[in-house]
């Protein structure tokens, strides 16, 4: 066959000859594509894997933090105790002895407990913290003064660990002596303490007892914070992209430009903490630890992400359109503000709230401008002093209470939370507004 | 150079170009040689002219696109450019309303006039300039928002309308000038980009006409119609010719045939010849022109 191709008139291989060399190579190619799938697969599945072990410990550890073990105690509101004068003033009513109101209430039920050092060991059973609510209260609604209600109050952080842990052996009764066991025990028995939703997680801010910490505080901070990343990098972003993409000439200071803006968006954030301590805080005089400065530093750096989405997406727009509107006689600001920019929107916000969760999860450069304080207060303004969600959970890593190591956990879920409910968003835009042309 | 069989079609630098000395009389049946390039036969210019282009060569980046192009654009006259795909018909027509400089490495030389009035001037603002000399492209492009928005879009940036009532006539008889209207009538507010490719075609072509420019640029505006619709777009074509000037790129030489007065054969970035429809088609100086519209290549 190959003979009488040589001697042949025609160069061309018969048809029968080409039919044989696809057919003969054809196993060799499937099986390639074999190859290249199950590498996928399997790389995937380890992918899926790792994630798969990664949540089942954050959430396996971080479940207990949401609810908490509290007890009902029937608390009356003395008037003698709480507002002595009786003139309803504010001041006083905040600085009484609420937790008189707990240990009278604690030695009502045990009427038995008498020894001063069993009784200390008794009014240890509530949290410290539980006062703080009893004030809340009286301070919303002065009226219930001299009333009496049943009230559930969180326990110390021991009993909590203690019940939690108590089925194991090697725990023993943990931190509680054997009568705090007991009473513990009667109280469970009688109905009075039991696990609950632990509110205070989401209505507190950081605090030094793990049962009366919650994550407001960060919440806020990092709104806050990302309000401001928002409002100064998007416009900015955008103003820049839209300028580069359209209206700038395409010479080598663009070209000095662009390379400049992709390192940027690859320098470690720690950097861009440095330059906000050194500028902002520094040079400016800003107040440390306030979301205005983080908001600054994180503009910094969401803003390369945000340009170059935005020029992606504006490049994605086919030029035939631009030329479309230019040739009936759109001016260049026309065409941008008419037909591009609402084209390429959707891209430049899906970019925008990517850079926005990468934002949410940054800790270095907050830390760099002091954003790591231990703040009890939930931030008002941009000016006061805050925290964020990520540097909430580097502080709480570091506690070593026990129970903080739940607390850990649940806001690192709720971080993820917010982390894909900001991508899903991302995500749904995409999808959303797809144009085709 | 040495093969020019006539002395005196070809514009060369020592023949002023207003001044033509009867070309076609001397040069009757016979051929100029298909390597003689550089000078046009026959005559470039006209009586009337609307747009004159001198001199124009064109570059994009290195690729010198159009060499020494001479050609006027008379008024009330329908100029077909002709000639294979890649010579240069799209470029020579993107440079009459200046759309080439919206392509970066794209570099125009020579002088264009509208009405007198170079285009190219530094003083000269292309919005207005673009607003005068519309273009419909090769590839139709409506923008991807609804077809009445697609026709309206001009009107309305030009203030050309006063109320709804006078941007509602101008769209719907710029679609029915475009031979569209039937087929859109009962949905306006659907997406222009939802059309077929010919209805597209027919949309961008009523986008063009809607803002009432004095010069039509058509580039291949019948390449996707069928012959009922071309049909139509020629009877457009013809009516615009009563007040306005059109230059179309054609393939067909029998359309280029049927709506031009004069037809121009473009060859590699050369402008081969130029003369009356009639007699390019009839009676072909040079050869290269004779080749491509008998079909030997192109
Ligand atoms: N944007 C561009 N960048 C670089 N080269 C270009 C560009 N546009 C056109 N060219 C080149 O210029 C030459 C002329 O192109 P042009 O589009 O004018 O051809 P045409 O005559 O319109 O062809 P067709 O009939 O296929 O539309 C071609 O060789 C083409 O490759
Ligand atoms: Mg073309």
């Amino acid at each position: 066959m190959s003979e009488s191709n040589h001697s042949g008139t025609t160069s061309m291989p018969s048809s029968k000859r080409a039919f044989d060399i696809v057919t003969d190579s054809l196993g060799k190619r499937y099986a390639a594509e074999k190859r290249f799938r199950i590498y996928g697969i399997v790389s995937i599945m380890l992918a899926i894997a790792f994630l798969l072990i990664l949540l089942v410990s954050i959430v396996s550890k971080g479940l207990p933090a949401f609810t908490y073990t509290q007890v009902q105690l029937p608390i009356t509101y003395d008037e003698t105790v709480v507002d002595p004068e009786g003139g309803r003033d504010v001041d006083t009513l905040s600085r009484a002895n609420y937790s008189a109101l707990i240990k009278s209430s604690l030695r009502e039920l045990f009427p038995e407990v008498t020894e001063r050092s069993e009784l200390r060991k008794l009014n240890k059973i509530v949290s410290s913290g539980a006062d703080f609510l009893l004030r809340n209260r009286i301070l919303e609604n002065p009226d219930l003064i001299g009333t009496q209600e049943q009230v559930w109050l969180p326990v110390d952080d021991e009993v909590d660990t203690y019940l939690l842990l108590k089925d194991n052996e090697a725990f023993g009764t943990g931190r509680l002596s054997e009568s705090q066991v007991s009473w513990v025990n009667r109280l469970i028995q009688d109905g009075k303490m039991e696990n609950r939703f632990n509110r205070t997680f989401f209505t507190a801010s950081d605090s030094r007892e793990p049962e009366s910490a919650g994550i407001l505080g960060a919440l806020v901070g990092s709104a806050l914070t990302l309000l401001i990343t928002l409002i100064i990098s998007f416009p900015l972003g955008v103003a820049a992209a839209v300028y580069l993409e359209e209206f700038a000439p395409k010479n080598r200071w663009t070209d000095l430009i662009e390379v400049n803006i992709n390192n940027l968006a690859a320098v470690p954030s720690i950097i861009f903490g440095l330059l906000g301590l050194a500028v902002f805080i520094n040079f400016f005089g800003l107040p440390r630890s306030a979301p205005l400065v983080g908001g600054l530093v994180l503009s910094l750096m969401t803003l390369p992400t945000i340009i170059i989405a935005s020029r992606a997406s504006l490049k994605s727009v086919p030029p035939s359109i631009r030329e479309g509107a230019l040739g009936i006689g759109a001016s260049k600001m026309q065409t941008v503000t008419h037909h591009v920019l609402p084209l390429a929107l959707p891209g430049m916000m899906t970019g925008t709230i990517i850079g926005m969760a990468q934002a949410l999860g940054e800790t270095a450069p907050l830390l760099m401008i002091g954003m790591v304080a231990f703040i009890v207060e939930v931030p008002g303004g941009i000016f006061d002093s805050a925290t964020v969600l990520p540097v909430q959970i580097y502080l709480w890593a570091d506690s070593p209470e026990r129970a903080f190591v739940a607390l850990t956990s649940a806001t690192i879920m709720v971080l993820l939370t917010f982390l894909i409910l900001m991508n899903g968003l991302a995500v749904l835009l995409r999808k959303r507004f797809e144009k085709r042309w | 150079m040495e093969t020019i069989t006539t002395s005196s079609t070809s514009v060369t630098k020592d023949t002023p170009l207003m001044t033509p000395e009867k070309p076609n009389e001397v040069v009757e049946n016979k051929v100029i040689d298909r390597d003689h390039r550089g000078q046009t036969v026959g005559d470039v210019t006209v009586e009337n002219p609307r747009m004159t282009a001198r001199n124009v060569n064109v570059w994009y980046g290195d690729k010198h696109a159009i060499q020494n192009v001479n050609l006027d654009i008379a008024n009330n006259e329908v100029a077909a450019l002709i000639g294979p795909s890649g010579c240069g018909k799209t470029t020579f027509l993107r440079c009459l309303n200046r759309m080439n400089d919206t392509i970066d490495g794209c570099l125009v030389e020579g002088e264009i006039a509208l009405d007198g009035k170079n285009i190219y001037d530094k003083d000269v603002d292309v919005v207005p300039l673009r607003a005068r000399v519309g273009i419909v492209f090769q590839k139709p492009n409506p923008f991807p928002k609804s077809i009445y928005e697609n026709v309206a879009y001009g009107p309305r940036i030009h203030g050309l309308a006063r109320n709804k009532t006078d941007l509602d006539e101008i769209v719907h008889s710029s679609l029915k000038r475009s031979g569209l209207f039937d087929e859109v009538k009962d949905r306006l507010d659907q997406p222009g980009t939802g059309l077929s490719g010919g209805q597209q075609q027919r949309l961008c072509i009523a986008r063009a006409i809607a803002v009432s420019p004095e010069v039509i640029l058509m580039d291949e505006p019948c390449s996707a119609l069928d012959p009922i619709a071309t049909a139509t777009i020629e009877e457009l074509i013809d009516e615009l010719r009563k007040k306005y000037s059109i230059v179309i790129v054609t393939h067909s030489m029998q359309q280029a045939a049927r709506v031009s007065q004069r037809t121009a054969y473009f060859h590699l970035g050369d402008l081969i010849e130029v003369g009356p429809t009639s007699e390019i088609f009839t009676n072909p100086k040079h050869k290269l022109t004779e080749e491509y519209i008998t079909g030997r290549f192109g």
